[in-house]
């Protein structure tokens, strides 16, 4: 392994930050320049660099994870307009137009699926998992869950 | 004729404590978890890029075995007996520093092999596993 002391892997570290800085504060806004001079780049550099590593910009990289965070919200059954700014996002317009970019149907589509899913679930557990687990566990169709 | 794997079993020490560290730590996606039952929880993960292969997260304590097999099985979970899979990514450099950075414990750091360079990583049970980039 590269000495932990090389450019490289203090490259790399500046990087990793510089994505966890996005994982952590992705529903703030976020200025990219900011996180480019913290990580102690120029943009131009950052954001090659960043793209080599994570096949993203941070820009692009931080839309992947507010709709990621919100197809998690939407999953449990929160609504589209407080899931849309509750991950960052200042306009449902362009929430919506992104989200159906990235996951292929639209949030209210996405939230209605996610609810079906999650009724169907609770109703009737054992469709959703492997008959030989359940039947080794005793988690039989009869059973009430 | 056997097209794809689909499931894998992972025999965890506490399944609240492994559904944190493969989601927060890993990154992984929980693709079913549901109650069963009074204290049963069938929780399953999987890597971000393959939602079509399940990691069963399994309580020893729940697996249906003697008290006997589950207390053996336990022992050899936490002596870190089970090498359970390879993982892939496409840099092992940022992956290894963003596990590090999150207290994932690895065994060997990224290392260069003949089919590419490999780091090994423990869960928080005790199973391990490579994480590796290919070349």
């Amino acid at each position: 392994m590269e000495d932990s002391q090389s450019p490289k892997m203090y490259l790399y570290r500046r990087l990793v930050q510089a994505k966890l800085s996005i994982d952590t504060h992705y529903a703030q806004p976020i200025d990219l320049n900011n996180i480019a001079d913290e990580a102690n780049f120029s943009k131009f550099h950052f954001i090659k660099q960043f793209k080599n590593i994570y096949y993203k910009t941070p820009h692009q990289y931080l839309i992947s994870v507010r709709i990621a965070k919100a197809m998690e919200l939407l999953k449990t059954g929160t609504p589209v307009s407080v899931a849309c700014y509750a991950v960052g996002f200042e306009s449902l317009g362009s929430f919506s137009g992104l989200f159906k970019r990235t996951v292929g149907t639209t949030p209210s589509d996405y939230l209605a699926q996610q609810q079906k899913l999650r009724t169907q679930r609770n109703e009737s557990p054992l469709n959703f998992i492997p008959g030989c687990f359940a039947e080794k566990n005793g988690w039989l169709k009869k059973s009430q869950f | 004729m056997i097209t794809r794997m689909t499931h894998v079993t992972v025999y965890v020490l506490d399944q609240e404590s492994a559904f944190d560290f493969y989601t927060n730590k890993l990154g992984f996606k929980v693709v079913t978890d549901v109650p069963m039952g009074k204290d049963g929880r069938w929780l399953t993960v999987s890597p971000p890029e393959q939602p079509g292969f399940e990691i069963v997260l399994f309580p020893v304590a729940k697996s249906g075995m003697s008290k006997e097999a589950a207390d053996a099985l336990r022992e050899l979970v936490k002596k870190g007996t089970f090498g359970i899979a390879v993982f892939t990514c496409r840099d092992i450099f940022a992956t290894y520093e963003e596990l590090r950075i999150k207290g994932v414990e690895f065994t060997k750091v990224p290392t260069k092999e003949f089919y590419g360079t490999e780091a090994i990583f423990k869960d928080d049970s005790g199973n391990w596993f490579s994480l590796a980039q290919i070349n």
